[in-house]
Formats: structure tokens, C-alpha cells, sequence
């Protein structure tokens, strides 16, 4: 029953851990379906974070926080569109340029306007998203097996948890079941096809990356005010680059984004579970490894061993119209 | 297809529209100045004074310009090859693990003039293998090599963590770093250059690695513009088809510009390392990798310009220390903002302003900007 228990927690880090790379990773599956490719979610999500939890302290509403959280988020992806789709600028040095942005302008600013040192104030409960308890969770807590999964698993997430997941059949819905998802993937492989028909290539791509920019307003605000109650200055720590790995190990599928964010977060939540833990045949493994593993399978992968990742065609390429 | 934009004179070409960017970069920065309550023209001014003003101060600038110098070359060498050599970084922190065996093996048998070529050979050949993997895997398997580099920056961050807490650090300690170097291991420092112009040093970092930088920059030129393999590189990076149709080997060209790329990286260890701290510990490239974008950009891939541009980071990160103390309302955390506007406005958005410099030279002149049809005849 204890190793069950082990087993419950785990996965439940899991689903926690999973979420912000869950939101980011579809955010960059917008862009990159578009063909933008987006080094940027990393500073997008950060934004976002900041975003969320200094209005949120300041205006005492958790709801007002998500909103701020996508705004600004939405306002970097425009930038980056600005630069790489108006500009036809290299979307990977604008990328580059949002995160910098992104990186300095949250800690200056949260030190300006709260002097903590770069954190926002600690939120109040009601500030933050709370655990939604589904009906009879606590009740159903003492049946084997299916109680512990129930309750501790299915139920007891905030909001943003839920969203995250059904953001994933519905982001398979635009992609492959509207009209919008089909001109989306089409300007992303071949976009004077898009252009020859009469469709504008810039106006597509600018709203994909609002879409973009959605999403990672939601993974910042998740991790400010889910997952952490504030902001502290760097705090998205990489996961926006390992949204992006697990795009590309998820071939720009999401379904299969899902599963790819699940087993980052799946080997997240285990080296924390078994740091200095021997494992039994192996024996002990160093957590470095562990915390490196994300990016040694992504490596893996795009060297083709695994399958082969194949981007969608016109990514990186700015689009100039024949003259 | 042609390129979207005409040509214009070389001086505002590689003048006058590079400051035009930067110039924008700055405003922007100065908008944010004023958006935490403070003055931005005093910013500036406690800025300059605090980079310049004293000895002290541009002995830390170049001391800081030095790093920034290798890290911009290595991002301009896989450019000019049109490549993005995203992994500065992380090339630059695994050069520190060679730099740190080098060091504690030779710094109590050798002098440091026998000990600084062997880690130089050391941080090289490190950055050079870190860059190694990803060009390869560009090259052959066609991975992308902005991701495996970012990738690389991770996994070199771990192998970092692994050493530094396994087998660099003394058996005794508990801090994640190595001892601190002997004699042996410690590079001149060269403020007593700076002290010939009258200024006076208390004690600041500034050492002979700076000589190095200088010395990779001019191979750089010579690499890029007067060798073969330099022109090779740069067609592949002008049009990777015109290459392959002139004969020159993609996988070849793709990992020696990578790996050239890399040991620039890889030599920025050294400022920091044994020009400094004297002992290799977590985090100690801290940005510099990143830094390298923004000054290679902003020195239009040039090492004259590298080297220019590396000064001025330099300056922006010793003045923005000075900063940071005067003025409490803005931390050091500028800098990375500016790095990352301009990153923006001199990458990103380099064209952004082209179409009206055009226009006005058009107005001007219209020859400079090769229209030679008379108006109102033809075109």
C-alpha cells in the first residue's frame, strides 16, 4: 500500500509539474504549425507570471491576474510577430530578444514597484486558484485503489489544471476540424498556396501567435499563482525550452504533446522523489542526470533515432511575397 | 529572387543604420528608466562616469569586454557560415571543466606561462567538442541546430553540477566550486597598462586574457576574409545551395565552423576563471554566452565591431553596477534588458528603419541608391 501511495503521489507531482509545459507547449504548437518558430515561450511564460501575480496582489483577484497575465503575454507575442512577420526579421533572434527582455523587466520592475528583491508579494488565498473538490472526492478517499485515484488525481487541481488538459482536444479540434486550423497548418508548410488564394499570410500568423500568446499568459499565471503564491525572478527556470523540446518530441501533434509534457513532468516529479534513493539493478542515480534527461531524449530524438521529427516546412522562413 | 531591399552607400550601411537601431534600443531603455521613477539622462550620465570615469572602472569594463569578446567572435563565426550558435554558454561552461583539471593538475609544477597555453588548449578543444554533437547531428541527421544547442546549454549545466559537487571540488569542502588555484594557475594581471596613463587601480581583474581576445579577433578577420575555408564558410552562409553546386563539402564546412565557433566559446572560460575567481564554480559564465548574440549583432559580425561592441557591454555592465548602487530603483537587471532590446532592434528588427533611410537617400541623391533612370522617362 505504500509503494501504491508512492505511486499516487508521484503522479500527482506529475499532473502539477506537467501543466506549465503542457500550456507552453501548445502555445509554440500555434506559432510553429504557422511556421514562427518560438525560442520566446520561455519569456512569454515569465511575463505572464509577473503579470499575473503583481495584479493580482495589487487589484486582491485572481481572475484580474489571469487576465493581465495573458494581456502582457499576448503584447510580447506581437512583438515577435512585429519583428519576424512585418519585419520579416530572424524569428529566432527575436525569440531570443523577448526572453532578455522578458528576464530583465520582470525582476527590475518587481523590484521597483514591491522592493522584495524581484518577488511579488505573497498572495492571499484568494488571490490565487484554488483546488476544485469534486463531488464525493472526500467521501470516495477510502476505497481502494479508485479513492486514492479519484481524490487525489482526478479531483482536488485548480482551474488552470483543467483548462490545460482540455485545451488539448481542443486545440486538436482548430487544428484539424476548422477552417482557421486548416489555413493555419497551410501557411505553416506552403504559404504562397495561402497567399495565392487570396488569404493574408500576415494576418494568420499574427493570430496564431495571439493564440500563442494566450496560452503562455495562462502557463505563467499558472506557476505564480498555482503553483508558487507569487512571483519569484526567474521562475519559469528553463521549462519554456523544454515546452519547446517536447513539441518537437511530440511532432507538432497534441495529443502526443500531452503525452510528451506528461513524461517531462512524469521524470521532473521522480528525480525529486528519488533524490539519493537507490534504485534497485541500477543503483544510484545522479539527479543531474535525471534533470538532464528531458533534453538528452529531445536530442535523441531529433537526431532521428527515434522516429523523425519533421518540422512543418516554410518554419523560420519569412514569408515576402512574389514582386 | 532578389533581396526586398536596395542598396545603399556602405557608410550608412554599416554606419549609419546600426546606430539608428541602437539608438532606438537605448530610447526604449530610457522609457524604462522612467517607468520605475528615475531619470534617465542621470542614469546615463552615472553610467558613463561609473565605466570611465575612474581607473578602476575601465580596468573592470575591459575586464568584463574581454569574455564578451570571445563569446561575440564565436556567435559571428557560425553566423558569417549561417549558422545560429545558440550554445555559447554551454560550451563556455564545459570549457570549464577542462580549464579546471589543467589547472589543479599543473598550477603547482608549472608557471603560469606554461600552464595558460595548456588551458587554453584545454577550454578550446572542450567548446570545440560541446559544439561538436549538435553540428554533427545538423549536419547529418539534419536536427536543428538552435534547439540542440539550447539543449546542449542544459545538459552541459548538469555535467557542470555533476563535477563540480563529484570530483573538481576538494574532499573536505562542501562548496560547489574547486580550490582556489595556485600561482601557477593565476594569469598577470594588466592593470599596471592602464596605470601608465596616470590612472590609479586599487584592484580590479583585468588581465592578460584581454591580449588573447585581441589576438582571436584579428584570426578571426584573417579566417573570415582572407582564407579559403573563411569563404567557403561564407558562401554556404550567403546561399547553402550555390555551395553545394561549387563543390564544397556541407558536412565539412557545417562542423569546422561549428567547432571553430565552439573553442571561441570555450575560451571565454578563461577570463573568468583564472583571471578572477581563481577556481572554477557553479554559474560563473553567468550570461556571457548570451551576451555574445547581442555584441555580435550589434558589431555587424565584424570583429572591429565585435570588439567595439564588447567594450561597450563591458561598460554597460561595470557602469550598470555603479548604477544599481546610486540609484536603488534600478538593479542590475538593466543590462539585461538592454542586451535583450538590442538583441531586438540591432537583430530582429535591423530592417525596421532601412525603408526610410532609403527613401530619404532616394530624395537626396538618387544615385547613391543606384536609380539612374531621369523621372518622368520610362521605369
Amino acid at each position: 500500500m505504500d509503494l501504491f501511495n508512492a505511486i499516487i503521489q508521484v503522479l500527482d507531482s506529475t499532473i502539477r509539474l506537467s501543466v506549465p509545459l503542457l500550456l507552453a507547449c501548445l502555445a509554440g504548437l500555434y506559432s510553429e504549425r504557422a511556421g514562427i518558430f518560438d525560442i520566446g515561450l520561455e519569456g512569454k511564460m515569465l511575463v505572464g507570471a509577473f503579470a499575473g501575480a503583481a495584479s493580482a496582489s495589487v487589484f486582491h483577484s485572481a481572475y484580474i491576474g489571469l487576465g493581465m497575465a495573458i494581456l502582457i503575454s499576448v503584447a510580447f507575442a506581437l512583438v515577435h510577430g512585429f519583428a519576424s512577420i512585418t519585419h520579416r526579421g530572424n524569428q529566432i533572434v527575436s525569440g531570443v530578444a523577448i526572453n532578455f527582455i522578458a528576464a530583465g523587466s520582470t525582476i527590475m520592475l518587481g523590484q521597483a514597484w514591491f522592493q522584495q528583491g524581484g518577488r511579488t508579494p505573497a498572495l492571499a488565498s484568494d488571490e490565487r486558484f484554488g483546488a476544485i473538490v469534486w463531488p464525493g472526492a472526500d467521501a470516495l478517499r477510502g476505497v481502494p485503489i479508485l479513492g486514492p485515484i479519484y481524490s487525489e488525481l482526478v479531483s482536488g487541481h485548480s482551474v488552470l489544471v483543467y483548462v490545460a488538459f482540455l485545451a488539448v482536444p481542443f486545440t486538436w479540434w482548430v487544428l484539424f476540424r476548422t477552417r482557421f486550423g486548416l489555413r493555419m497548418r497551410a501557411v505553416g508548410e506552403n504559404p504562397a498556396a495561402v497567399d495565392t488564394a487570396g488569404i493574408s499570410v500576415a494576418w494568420l500568423r499574427y493570430r496564431a501567435l495571439i493564440c500563442t500568446g494566450v496560452l503562455t499568459g495562462i502557463a505563467g499565471a499558472y506557476l505564480s499563482m498555482v503553483q508558487n503564491g507569487g512571483f519569484v525572478k526567474d521562475m519559469t527556470a528553463g521549462k519554456g525550452y523544454i515546452a519547446l523540446a517536447a513539441l518537437i518530441f511530440a511532432k507538432w501533434k497534441p495529443v502526443n504533446a500531452m503525452f510528451a509534457c506528461l513524461l517531462f513532468g512524469f521524470l521532473d516529479a521522480l528525480s525529486i522523489r528519488l533524490q539519493g534513493t537507490p534504485l534497485p539493478l541500477i543503483g544510484k542515480v545522479p539527479v543531474q542526470l535525471m534533470q538532464a534527461l528531458p533534453y538528452i531524449l529531445t536530442v535523441i530524438l531529433l537526431a532521428g533515432f527515434i522516429g523523425k521529427a519533421i518540422p512543418p516546412r516554410a518554419g523560420g522562413v519569412p514569408y515576402v511575397k512574389e514582386r | 529572387m532578389s533581396t526586398p531591399y536596395a542598396k545603399l552607400p556602405a557608410w550608412a550601411d554599416y554606419g549609419l543604420i546600426p546606430v539608428i537601431n541602437l539608438a532606438v534600443a537605448f530610447v526604449v531603455a530610457g522609457l524604462v528608466v522612467l517607468l520605475v521613477g528615475e531619470n534617465p539622462f542621470r542614469a546615463a550620465a552615472v553610467l558613463v562616469e561609473g565605466a570611465f570615469g575612474r581607473g578602476q572602472g575601465i580596468a573592470f569594463t575591459l575586464f568584463y569586454a574581454t569574455t564578451f569578446i570571445f563569446s561575440g567572435l564565436s556567435v559571428a563565426v557560425a553566423a558569417h557560415c549561417g549558422l545560429f550558435n545558440i550554445g555559447g554558454e554551454g560550451q563556455g561552461y564545459i570549457a570549464g571543466l577542462g580549464i579546471g583539471i589543467v589547472c589543479l593538475a599543473f598550477d603547482s609544477v608549472l608557471p603560469w606561462w606554461l600552464t595558460f597555453p595548456l588551458a587554453i588548449i584545454a577550454a578550446a578543444a572542450m567548446g570545440a567538442l560541446w559544439a561538436l554533437i549538435p553540428a554533427y547531428l545538423q549536419a547529418r541527421r539534419g536536427s536543428h541546430i538552435v534547439i540542440t544547442t539550447i539543449m546542449f546549454n542544459f545538459i552541459a549545466a548538469s555535467v557542470m553540477v555533476y563535477a563540480l559537487v563529484g570530483f573538481l571540488k576538494p574532499a573536505n569542502s562542501m562548496a560547489p566550486q574547486t580550490r582556489t588555484f595556485l600561482d601557477g594557475a593565476q594569469l598577470p594581471k594588466l592593470n599596471w597598462v592602464i596605470e601608465l596613463f596616470g590612472a590609479k587601480i586599487r584592484s580590479a581583474p583585468f588581465n592578460i586574457s584581454f591580449l588573447l581576445a585581441l589576438a582571436m579577433a584579428f584570426l578571426v578577420w584573417v579566417l573570415i576574409w582572407r582564407t579559403r575555408l573563411g569563404y567557403e564558410m561564407r558562401t554556404y552562409g550567403h546561399s547553402a545551395k550555390a555551395a553545394r553546386y561549387a563543390g564544397i563539402s556541407e558536412t565539412r564546412i557545417i562542423i569546422v565552423a561549428m567547432m571553430i565557433s565552439g573553442a571561441l566559446a570555450g575560451m571565454m572560460a578563461l577570463n573568468p576563471t583564472m583571471g578572477d575567481q581563481h577556481n572554477v564554480a557553479l554559474e560563473f559564465v553567468s550570461g556571457a554566452g548570451f551576451v555574445g548574440i547581442a555584441v555580435a549583432l550589434m558589431g555587424r559580425l565584424h570583429p572591429v565591431g565585435i570588439v567595439l561592441a564588447a567594450i561597450l557591454f563591458g561598460m554597460l555592465y561595470q557602469g550598470g553596477a555603479e548604477l544599481a548602487f546610486e540609484m536603488p530603483a534600478i538593479s542590475r537587471d538593466m543590462i539585461v534588458i538592454i542586451q535583450g532590446l538590442v538583441i531586438l532592434f540591432a537583430g530582429a528588427l535591423e530592417h525596421m528603419f532601412r525603408p526610410y533611410v532609403q527613401a530619404l537617400f532616394a530624395s537626396l541623391s538618387p544615385r547613391s541608391v543606384g536609380i539612374e533612370a531621369i523621372k518622368g522617362k520610362g521605369a
